[in-house]
């Protein structure tokens, strides 16, 4: 036998034979109504974008970039663009830092409600708990809004003075006016509570697919529970927790309602996280909707399309990591 | 090489655990703790901590610390196994302190608010700022169980066809599907309302109708997704065999796969609900809010729960205050029973 | 010594529970290596283990075999309290390490378990650490301090017959490593610990033939100074590197302990018929 002719299958055997399905006509029209059904999702997100981007373009066209990095928000006339000045600065800024905030929060409440679920309890103990959880992350958020306004406050404010009073020195400690009502920081606390029982979940379904053997492994070797659970449950779940807490973030930053009863929207730059002021996209435009001339509503859905390109863009960014974890777990 | 043991007459051998020692548990638990609560009580008296908080807060902070030094009697691993679990537990407990408040103030402030008529009376002769005994949220709750209704026949039909067409069609686009739904759920809610507001409030008027589309929105990815995990649950033997007896896929579907998966499509679809009762952003820009009872989905703005509270918080006063209390509870309870149901029909579906 | 006499009368107590074990050297207990008395395991209401009464004697090597099923790993986990992390489980009987009972109330479980190291059936490196780090991990999870380092990762490396092939990559994940490389830092790992017992359970059976001819080697040579367990489904490598055998079968019941005896002994001439069965290959 030569090399030749293995190299060259071409004429080897019979041809293989196409497999052909011919389906029935009605199963046809089946495959075809579902199909369109399920293209529904894809038109919707798509007039989302479409629509929003339509009614804001003029105020792009008119701002520029401006609209991203002013912090002005002021309609003029009310009627038209011109005269008028418009700018989500502040508000992004302000949502971003509260997001981030109540994820600097949420984040050790988060593992350690993870690890203590996966590995601290029992079995049956696991599942009451879990269940809890989950009623928890559906508590509707203008709840933990009226919760975060008429019961946290007052003692978050207090919080916030004594924080001010021995970390003032530190720039974004400081307050310029002593009202600790309604600012970032209570609002990141209210963000913080809403997002430890989605990140977690997430986090926990990661934590319990670590390898068992890796655990044995570490136990014979002497080591402690927490050694355990530092040896190997910790990096292997480190992604799952950074999506955990991306898919968190990604709801922080959309949360209109929470923030809007917590937080006191002022439209200036400011980095004071204590002190009552600060911004917020969604917030924003919740609250102007109701009074918006023409001019102020094209503004607005330019806001909104700048937040849903924010939000998609971090949800993307986690449901990839989940999703690299998810692999490598299998 | 012969046995150490006399055979011996058959005797019963108990099952034991060593590695369970109750008494010493127990006494474990209970030492550190009585210390903690001791020089926790201390802390609170000499300094300004304050009230339970402040004291929950020095007893976490004085466990950690016998727990190490009672660690430390063995050896510095053990001291930091058991810090670590101290830490680790509070991070659980401690989550659940702001979550016991909520709960505990929605349905004590909210009783306050709730009196015999409050579902059956609306806000058409009652403002928020009367006294409590009057008026209700019939209207609220009549109108958010209208709009749900609405944005569930929308919702969950397409949903659950999103999810077929991943599992059953397994077309070209699943993949593309699949981010795409994904990408749907992390829409904010106040964007969902935006866009509804620029499509239909602005060209038409505030409806219940255009809440009903604008929580579809966020209702629909919940369901689809949820219904995607059960219907991969329905086992591949069983389409084949249907297959193998000659029939379609359209019937196979309708007549096999459907059926089988239906409790846990139940309970997708009461996810979806829970999921979107409870949101208000999108109805300030769709539903809007009306103080009287009204069947009328279109043409004018409908009452719902969620706006009920938001209007009752922003109008400020202490009665109307506790009256938005009510409508949590009563917004909270509902929620609930819509959780119960999906778990009771996820049971059902595991049999 | 007045440890092994307290030990003995224990000892002497419990024999009637003992119904027919089978030990390989008698009056040992009480002295060095490893001794299980009276054994039995239940997992919930099942019965898997019954009566099992084993002497490992220091510096050997000792196979456990038979057909899977009949509570050969549940075993070697007793040895180590390992099983116990199974909800359900239950044991009787006692385990002396070095005239220690394991289950003694006062025991400290970790640093018993620091002295008697494990080997898993599959290699199970822990991949977000260097191999270096790897051979280094329990001395890290027991926080044992150790003034040279690099000689000691040498010493490892080179008992467990690694050295040669990793030293120039001591840096690199220790997932990079072949299967029958990984098996043999894992042997590596916990040898840091300085154990006094090696239990390993099928330590070869997801290795290629290669790879385990140099872990048999490994586990010879390591005889020499330490007490080696091996659970292993394979009777040609029983031969090789046992000096004891203990045949383990289950008849559907618990599983129990048919006969125990020096390697040779079994392969040749065993007591019981059921033994010659078995290392004859006609069942299991």
């Amino acid at each position: 036998m030569s090399i030749a002719t293995v190299d060259k299958p071409t004429d080897d055997g019979p041809p293989r034979r196409a497999i052909t399905n011919q389906r029935n006509a009605s199963d046809k029209r089946f495959r075809a109504v579902v199909t369109a059904g399920a293209m529904f999702a894809f038109v919707v997100l798509a007039l989302i974008a479409g629509f929003l981007l339509f009614r804001g373009f003029e105020v792009f066209k008119e701002f520029g970039f401006g609209f991203l990095t002013s912090s002005t928000w002021d309609s003029g006339t009310g009627e038209s663009l011109e005269g008028a000045s418009f700018g989500v600065a502040a508000m992004l800024v302000g949502s971003v830092i509260v997001a981030l905030m109540a994820m600097i929060l949420a984040l050790p409440f988060v593992i350690g409600t993870s690890l203590f679920l996966e590995y601290y309890i029992g079995k049956k103990l696991r599942a009451v708990l879990v269940s809890i959880l989950d009623l928890m992350a559906a508590i509707p958020s203008i709840i933990y809004g009226l919760w975060g306004y008429l019961v946290l406050m007052p003692y978050a404010a207090g919080w916030a003075e004594t924080i001010n009073k021995y970390f003032g020195w530190i720039p974004i400690f400081k307050v310029d006016v002593e009202n600790f009502d309604a600012s970032p920081f209570i609002s990141a606390l209210v963000l913080g509570l809403m997002i430890i029982p989605i990140a977690s979940s997430v986090t926990r379904e990661v934590y319990s697919r670590a390898p068992q053997d890796q655990i044995s492994a570490a136990y014979a070797l002497g080591g402690s529970r927490w050694g355990a659970l530092k040896a190997v449950v910790l990096p292997f779940g480190r992604s799952g927790l950074i999506g955990g807490m991306l898919l968190g973030l990604g709801r922080a930053l959309g949360e209109t309602v929470a923030v809007l009863l917590t937080l006191n929207l002022v439209f200036e730059l400011k980095f004071q996280v204590l002190a009552s002021a600060g911004g917020n996209v969604a917030s924003l435009i919740a609250s102007r909707i109701g009074e918006a001339g023409p001019s102020e509503i094209k503004a607005l859905m330019a806001a909104g399309l700048v937040l849903f390109t924010l939000t998609l863009l971090v949800n993307f960014g986690a449901s990839i990591i989940v999703s690299r974890t998810s692999k490598v777990a299998q | 090489m012969s046995d150490t043991s006399t055979p011996s007459i058959m005797q019963e051998v108990q099952p034991r655990k060593p590695w369970v020692n109750r008494g010493q548990s127990v006494r474990d638990m209970v030492r550190p703790t009585v210390l903690a609560g001791v020089v926790a009580s201390v802390v609170v008296l000499v300094t300004g901590l304050a009230g339970p908080l402040g004291f929950y807060f020095a007893f976490v902070l004085a466990f950690i610390v016998v727990s190490f030094i009672n660690g430390m009697r063995h050896d510095k691993v053990k001291a930091i196994d058991k810090v670590m679990t101290t830490l680790v537990t509070a991070g659980f407990a401690t989550a659940f302190i702001p979550w016991a408040s909520i709960l505990f103030t929605v349905f004590k402030r909210g009783a306050s608010a709730i009196y015999f008529g409050y579902f059956t009376h609306d806000m058409a002769y009652t403002a928020g700022d009367d006294e409590l005994g009057m008026g209700g949220l019939s209207h609220a709750l009549v109108g958010s169980l209208l709009i749900l209704l609405m944005a569930s026949v929308i919702a969950i039909p397409f949903g659950i066809v999103t999810a077929l067409y991943i599992t059953e069609v397994k077309g070209k686009l699943s993949g593309l599907v699949r981010v795409i739904v994904q990408s749907m759920s992390g829409v904010p809610s106040i964007v969902a309302g935006l866009f509804v507001y620029a499509v239909v409030v602005s060209r038409y008027s505030f409806s219940g109708f255009a809440g009903a589309i604008s929580l579809a929105i966020l209702m629909l990815p919940t369901v689809a997704r949820t219904s995607e995990e059960v219907l991969k649950l329905v086992p591949e033997d069983l389409r084949s065999s249907a297959y193998a007896l000659g029939a379609s896929q359209m019937a196979t579907t309708f007549r096999i796969v459907l059926p089988t998966a239906r409790s846990g499509l139940i309970t997708a679809s009461m996810l979806g609900l829970a999921r979107v009762a409870g949101e208000t952003a999108p109805l300030i820009l769709t539903a809007y809010y009306s103080a009287v009872y009204s069947l009328k989905v279109t043409g004018q703005p409908l009452a719902s729960l969620p706006m009920y509270i938001f209007q009752n918080f922003s109008t400020g006063t202490d009665t109307a205050l506790t009256r938005a209390w009510g409508g949590a509870a009563v917004l909270l309870s509902f929620i609930f029973i819509l959780f119960i149901i999906a778990r009771l029909a996820g049971r059902g579906s595991r049999k | 010594m007045e440890n092994d006499d307290i030990n003995l009368t224990v000892n002497a107590t419990n024999t009637n529970a003992a119904t027919g074990g089978n030990a390989l050297d008698e009056g040992r207990v009480g002295t060095n290596g490893l001794q299980t008395k009276g054994v039995h395991v239940w997992f919930g209401k099942h019965h898997v283990l019954e009566d099992i009464s084993l002497d490992f004697p220091a510096n050997s090597v000792t196979g456990l075999i038979g057909p899977s099923g009949c509570g050969k790993s549940t075993f070697l986990r007793v040895l180590n309290r390992m099983h116990e992390f199974i909800p359900g489980a239950a044991m009787a009987g006692e385990v002396f390490l070095d005239g220690e009972e394991i289950y003694g109330p006062k025991v400290d479980v970790t640093a018993m378990r620091l002295k008697v190291g494990m080997v898993f059936q599959k290699p199970n490196p822990f991949p977000s650490m260097t191999i270096a780090e790897n051979v280094l991990a329990g001395l890290k999870l027991a926080n044992i301090k150790v003034q040279d380092k690099d000689s000691l990762l040498e010493e490892c490396l080179t008992r467990a017959g690694l050295w040669k092939e990793v030293k120039d990559r001591l840096k690199l994940s220790g997932s990079s490593l072949s299967g029958g490389q990984q098996q043999r830092l894992c042997i590596a790992r916990a040898l840091a610990v300085k154990p006094k017992v090696l239990l390993m359970d099928e330590p070869c059976s997801a290795l290629d033939p290669a790879s385990t001819l140099k872990v048999e080697e490994t586990i010879v040579q390591l005889s020499a100074d330490m007490t080696i367990v091996v659970v292993t489904h394979n009777m040609q490598q029983a031969a090789r590197v046992s000096d004891f055998c203990a045949f383990f079968l289950s008849d559907g019941g618990p599983g129990q302990v048919v006969e125990a005896d020096r390697t040779s002994v079994i392969f040749s001439s065993p007591s019981d018929q059921r033994t010659a069965d078995y290392v004859q290959g006609r069942f299991g």
